[in-house]
């Protein structure tokens, strides 16, 4: 059976043991976590969570009732189930000899990644994008060697409504 | 609050707001005013200032004889009367030995606040002596826990501790206390309002939802009421009944419900699933409405066929956690919010079902198929012990259970006239519950009957707290239905393991009498009939506790049984 993904948005209070609380109920009700990402968000004294899970829709809808439930979680937004742009940041460490420097750089420009540090045997690519994208890319420079390689994980956010008017 | 406990917290010297005390003094300080006027406990290293406080406060505390008697005595307590039971563990150990009753406390819904000490925060993470990260080990058993870092905060959380354990639906709080917080000295004051913003308990049904419950009535012909725990922590029971007597629906208790709805009334149906009467599961099969009413459709009713639950019946499901709606079962109408102001707001939409035929198949299946057992002369049958105590008490005793055949005989058994009569681990299934809740709720009813029935397994579990009964004479009556086995597990052994009976036998155990007497507590045994009938008589006689030693047969089963796996049209009704 094919697991539909799932991202949600879970804003918390910006407290200590919060992320152990929220990664735990994943965890208490059978879901595994494929990425999960952290930070500051617009409110001072909040956080923001983007966790991408997998599981039908029903089983979601129930983990986003049980997030809700938290005293620390201040509300949870089912982000993938309308409209939104999701990113995430590669890093990637690839076996590259000084002659196949060039080579490299004809995959990393149609896909706006950048080199962002060069030794003797290797080089570090920085890639930004969807999903999708960074594993694409990842899918052409296997040939090449992968060294090391490490993402941040999805961050997302719901698109504008855009059928309103900028002037109104 | 109860009249000692107010007059308690009036001869309070007046509190001086911003007098300067300790966070331990400002921790009695905030119980006293959030109307606890007793605590259960066990003191240690990291609460020794909490206990030094207590020597001069006006706060009762019972001193019992393991962590997990404490938490389980404030469990009795809570569920006998509503309130928030508190209790106070030390670090480390003691704070371990509080986790299966917080568990227990979680999965039923009953409202805690359990306090620990922790090590100085100095020495937090270094693995000091006694430490251990509580907060941690109890996230995923407590409604929510709090470490507290600094002493200020400490009314505030008190506060909503208290908050969050009694509200919506209730459940266990930890506060978890390092010394040097209690011991900090800061100005007290007391937060009158509480507000916490993740939090927001649902509280009232839409107009909508209600009057969508009164329209599907309108429809039944074969309606009934699955009324489940929720009723008792909503405090609904007079609301339940004045619904089910004008709608003429009738009612199903689940075992967490049992006491929700007089257990004799021409409306009840009893208890349904696994080990519940033929015809509430039948009623259950033929439904066209099905109203859940504070339950939760456990594994234990719907036996985890949930797509083939009530198969006929339009689910209707009131539960004040939105989680509930939808989680275990397919539901038509789901409405969230207190189950007390659904059938409040609901009860003068609602008229008289046209349910007469239905009532009568229903009252001829009862009548057809009422519990029953086999009583053979000179032998004592667990089933008979259940009934003796029911018609000593005529229904009107608080009954603590442990967990196995004892407790679903409790279940079929004793006929409960009143709400919160029942105390007994559903959720977890917690052995060792039994006794040491008797403790709290005896506690709590002073002049009430309790009966603490215990199996002969899980009274072994806790019986350590015979010195509390005996040292506060607690007049709390213990019946140890003595089967020497585990009778459960011997059961499912017997019925799904070709009788391999591994592990079971407990024909070693102590002289329950003797037991008894060595902790100065008065021990009876009893072998047959009569014998049961003279020492339930002398025990209720007895101002003091007692133990009885119900020696049973030791090979009986639950029945009727649905087995796991099976739905509930696979009901056997007894030995073949």
């Amino acid at each position: 059976m094919m697991m539909e993904r799932h991202t949600l948005a879970i804003l918390v209070n910006d407290q200590p043991g919060v992320l152990t609380r929220v990664a735990n109920l994943f965890g208490q009700r059978n879901f595994n976590i494929d990425s999960i990402t952290v930070g500051p968000c617009e409110e001072e004294g909040l956080s923001r969570m983007i966790v991408t899970t997998g599981g039908d829709e029903t089983r979601v809808d129930q983990l986003r009732k049980q997030l809700i439930k938290l005293i620390d979680v201040i509300d949870v937004i089912h982000l993938s189930k309308d409209p939104m742009v999701a990113r995430e940041i590669l890093l990637v460490k690839v076996k590259a000899s000084p002659s196949q420097r060039t080579e490299l750089n004809g995959i990393v420009e149609p896909f706006r990644a950048s080199v962002i540090d060069i030794g003797p045997e290797s080089l570090i690519i920085q890639a930004t994008g969807d999903t999708a994208k960074v594993d694409a890319l990842l899918t052409l420079l296997a040939p090449y060697g992968i060294e090391e390689l490490t993402r941040t994980g999805t961050v997302a956010m719901a698109r504008s409504i855009v059928n309103t008017p900028i002037h109104s | 609050m109860s009249v000692e406990a107010a007059e308690l917290t009036r001869s309070l010297p007046a509190i001086e707001y911003g007098e300067e005390m300790t966070g331990a003094d400002m921790l009695l300080r905030c119980l006293l005013l959030e109307g606890v006027e007793c605590v259960f406990g066990y003191p240690g290293g990291a609460v020794l200032p909490i206990y030094d406080s207590l020597y001069s406060s006006y706060l009762k505390h019972i001193l019992t004889r393991h962590e997990q008697g404490a938490i389980h005595a404030a469990d009795g307590y809570a569920r006998a009367t509503g309130k928030t039971g508190v209790c106070i563990a030390t670090s480390g150990p003691g704070a371990t030995n509080l986790v299966t009753g917080i568990a227990t406390a979680l999965m039923d819904s009953i409202p805690l606040v359990c306090i620990t000490g922790n090590v100085a925060q100095s020495l937090i993470g270094t693995d000091a002596f006694q430490e251990a990260n509580i907060t941690g080990i109890t996230m995923p058993i407590t409604k929510h826990n709090y470490f507290v870092r600094d002493v200020r905060d400490l009314p505030r959380i008190v506060k909503e501790a208290f908050y969050i354990a009694s509200t919506g639906r209730p459940g266990p709080v930890l506060i978890d206390i390092p010394k040097d917080v209690c011991n900090a000295v800061t100005p007290f004051t007391y937060p009158d309002s509480v507000s916490v913003r993740g939090y927001q308990p649902t509280l009232e049904p839409t107009d909508q939802d209600v009057e969508a419950l009164a329209v599907a009535l309108t429809q039944a012909k074969k309606p009934v009421i699955l009324a489940g725990g929720g009723i008792l922590a909503a405090d609904a029971t007079q609301d339940l009944l004045a619904f089910a007597e004008k709608t003429q629906i009738p009612v199903i208790s689940t075992f967490m419900g049992l006491g929700n709805f007089p257990g004799q009334h021409e409306l009840a149906l009893g208890m349904p699933g696994m080990h519940g009467s033929y015809t509430a599961n039948q009623a259950i099969l033929q439904a066209d409405l099905l109203i859940g009413l504070g339950a939760r459709f456990d594994d234990r009713i719907t036996m985890g066929r949930t797509k083939e639950f009530a198969p006929n019946a339009t689910i209707v499901h009131v539960d004040i956690d939105p989680a509930e709606l939808g989680k275990n079962v397919e539901t038509a109408l789901r409405i969230a919010g207190d189950v007390k102001s659904t059938l409040k707001k609901a009860l003068p939409l609602v008229s008289r079902c046209d349910s007469e035929a239905w009532l009568q198949q229903l009252k001829d299946s009862q009548q057809q198929f009422p519990y029953s057992y086999q009583k053979i002369e000179n032998i004592l049958k667990p089933q008979e012990v259940i009934e003796l105590l029911h018609q000593a008490t005529e229904g009107e005793a608080i009954v603590t259970t442990d967990v196995g055949q004892h407790q679903m005989w409790v279940a079929q058994y004793y006929k409960f006239k009143h709400p919160r009569s029942l105390v007994s681990s559903g959720g977890l299934g917690t052995m060792g519950f039994g006794f040491p809740a008797a403790i709290g709720a005896q506690i709590a009813h002073p002049n009430r009957t309790v009966f603490a029935v215990a199996g002969d397994g899980g009274f072994q579990m806790t019986n350590q707290e015979l010195a509390v009964v005996k040292q506060f004479n607690l007049p709390v009556k213990i019946a140890i239905v003595n089967n020497q086995v585990l009778g459960m597990v011997r059961q499912w052994q017997e019925l799904f393991y070709e009788n391999r009976y591994s592990e079971i036998d407990l024909s070693c155990s102590p002289d329950f009498v003797k037991l008894a007497e060595a902790y100065g507590v008065k021990g009876l045994r009893a072998t047959n009939r009569e014998e049961a009938e003279a020492i339930i008589k002398e025990a209720l006689e007895h101002d003091g506790p007692v133990v009885m030693d119900f020696r049973v047969a030791n090979h009986e089963n639950v029945y009727p049984m649905v087995a796991s796996g099976n739905t509930l049209d696979q009901m056997v009704l007894g030995e073949e």
